[in-house]
């Protein structure tokens, strides 16, 4: 078996598609460790990527008035126990482009695995990106995940993210993310993330809301049981006429876990408005027992509980 | 046998007494309210059948169906066959209306039990239970989960609250067919025109039931207010 159908099975049983790699109307890019597996371009798209010593380089432009009907692929892993990946992408959309990233990064046997993901983003004027960031860690909790962006949005730009690491072990994952926000931009940042043995979670996301009317939601969903340990910062600063921020944060925290959040909003213009909302703790009771009035176990509560909130 | 037997139950929250020897019988099938103002405990009262946390009695007895069911937990009185619709159903982020409905029967067609309550279907199976649902709508929502778990006993605490006067047709239709279905039901209300569908009624006063029999008398009796100054051994029964 080669490299990439490794990796595309492991995909495909992570719940993925594995069409995606034979249909000529959907761009992928895929890559294990320092190796470039497969890419396809569509009209308007363009990938240029190439090997580092430990991981690829990656310059991708969705160009002008292109908007890209199917979401474009991008399948990152290392398939070995051990190993380094590191990825550096700068990304452009340029005006009026509209396209859906979707990145599977995928792990499954990592004992000693360390991905690092250091992204540039640019979001041209009334360009939208939505970036969907799929994880699969496997059983084990021996990876360690760095990713990090710096994202600037143009005008009437929006970009919607979402990260999603609720199936296996994390292992120990540091997000840092900063996005600027340009005048009339919508900034969605979402993360969705489950933590289980002793993972270590750490999220810290910043939107800085500089351009008039801009609007940003930096909202976060992390549930940890066992002994794992989570923290969250969200930060959002509303610094001109008309901005709107909010930060709202969950976290669920079972058995011996151990979860923080600091929500910190910093207002700069009088008509700037920003608000935060965070809860902590285990599941809530008067939830638990409306579970459990309809037949459901504790433990079945839970579940649909926790699920619910990772959804 | 009744289906729910209430003997002599005591229950104390630190140094104040909620309840001091309430009893009370409701047979398969019976469909029986409850009365009482405002913070007489009501809620109070369906929360100690349904096993909710911390409400325990301090002394007496609980039987369903013959079996004591003072120490069960929530969800094997559940399984047993008792449910409570509660009278601010929680909002559950993550978690659509059908999945709501289908929580414990998967094979159920949930379209049936939406439309009992007056929802389309089409517009709320998909819709989530959170914020995004008005306190009527997932009033609506609880009422419907309710019949489809077809139980024995189902507490309805204040179905009418939050639910505009138009829909009170909608609740009485939802209790028709609870007893239709075999179930008996405790209901919790302040509208007459439910009450009034009641096979029974009884009124809690003081820590007791101090009147219990045909609806209309009970609800007569508690709007005569003679429970602001009760005097318990008196007026026993209507």
């Amino acid at each position: 078996m080669s490299e990439l159908e490794e990796l595309m099975k492991v995909f495909g049983e992570a719940g993925g598609d594995n069409s995606i790699l034979v249909r000529e109307d959907i761009a992928h890019f895929a890559a294990s460790g320092n190796k470039i597996l497969s890419t396809r371009a569509t009209q308007g798209l363009e990938i240029q990527a190439e090997e580092t010593a430990t991981g690829i380089a990656a310059r991708v432009r969705v160009l002008e008035g292109t908007i890209i009907k199917n979401p474009v692929h991008l399948c990152f892993g290392i398939l070995h126990k051990k190993g380094l990946q590191e990825i550096r992408m700068d990304i452009k959309f340029e005006t009026g482009a509209s396209a859906h990233f979707i990145a599977h990064c995928i792990f499954p046997k990592a004992e000693k695995v360390k991905h690092i993901m250091d992204a540039v983003v640019e979001i041209g004027e009334n360009a939208q990106m939505t970036y969907s960031e799929v994880h699969y860690h496997g059983p084990y909790g021996g990876i360690e995940v760095l990713p990090k962006a710096v994202v600037k949005v143009g005008k009437s730009g929006r970009y919607l993210a979402d990260f999603s690491l609720i199936t296996g072990r994390v292992g120990k994952l540091a997000i840092d993310y900063t996005v600027k926000a340009g005048e009339n931009a919508v900034i969605e940042l979402i993360a969705r993330v489950f933590g289980h043995g002793d993972d270590m979670i750490s999220i810290k996301e910043k939107v800085t809301l500089d351009g008039e009317n801009s609007k940003g939601l930096i909202k976060t969903r992390v549930a940890i049981e066992d002994r794992a340990q989570a923290e969250v910062t969200g930060i959002t600063e509303g610094n001109a006429m008309g901005a709107r921020g909010h930060v709202d944060c969950m976290e669920i925290v079972k058995d011996s876990a151990v979860a923080k959040a600091i929500p910190i909003v910093n207002v700069t213009h009088p008509l700037a408005k920003v608000t935060h909302e965070a809860a902590i703790g285990s599941v809530d009771k008067r939830q638990l027992e409306t579970l459990m009035a309809h037949g459901l176990t504790p433990e079945e509560a839970v579940d649909v509980i926790v699920k619910g909130i990772l959804k | 046998m009744p289906l729910l037997e209430i003997k002599d139950i005591t229950y104390r929250v630190k140094e104040k007494e909620i309840f001091s020897g309430l009893s009370l019988a409701i047979e398969s099938e019976e469909v029986h309210a409850i009365l009482g103002k405002n913070g007489i405990g009501k809620s109070t009262f369906a929360y100690l059948i349904m096993g909710c946390e911390s409400y325990i009695p301090t002394s007496g007895v609980m039987l369903f169906e013959g079996k004591i069911i003072n120490d069960l937990k929530i969800h094997e009185r559940a399984q047993l066959g008792i449910t409570l619709a509660w009278q601010e159903p929680m909002r559950l982020e993550g978690i659509s209306v059908r999945d709501y409905l289908t929580l414990k029967k998967k094979e159920i067609d949930p379209s049936i039990y939406l439309e009992m309550v007056g929802l389309s279907p089409e517009l709320y199976l998909t819709r989530m239970m959170d914020k995004s649902l008005s306190g009527g709508e997932r009033k609506r929502i609880e009422l419907a989960s309710i019949v489809a778990l077809e139980p024995k006993l189902a507490i309805l605490d204040e179905p009418d609250s939050g639910i505009d006067m138009l829909s009170i047709q909608d609740i009485i239709n939802v209790i028709n067919v609870l007893k239709k279905n075999g179930a008996a039901v405790l209901l919790i209300t302040h509208r007459e025109e439910i009450g009034k569908i009641a096979d029974k009624a009884s009124q809690i006063c003081n820590g007791k039931i101090i009147c219990s029999g045909d609806p209309e008398k009970v609800a007569q009796y508690y709007k005569s207010r003679k429970c602001e100054v009760c005097i318990a051994g008196v007026c026993a029964y209507v």
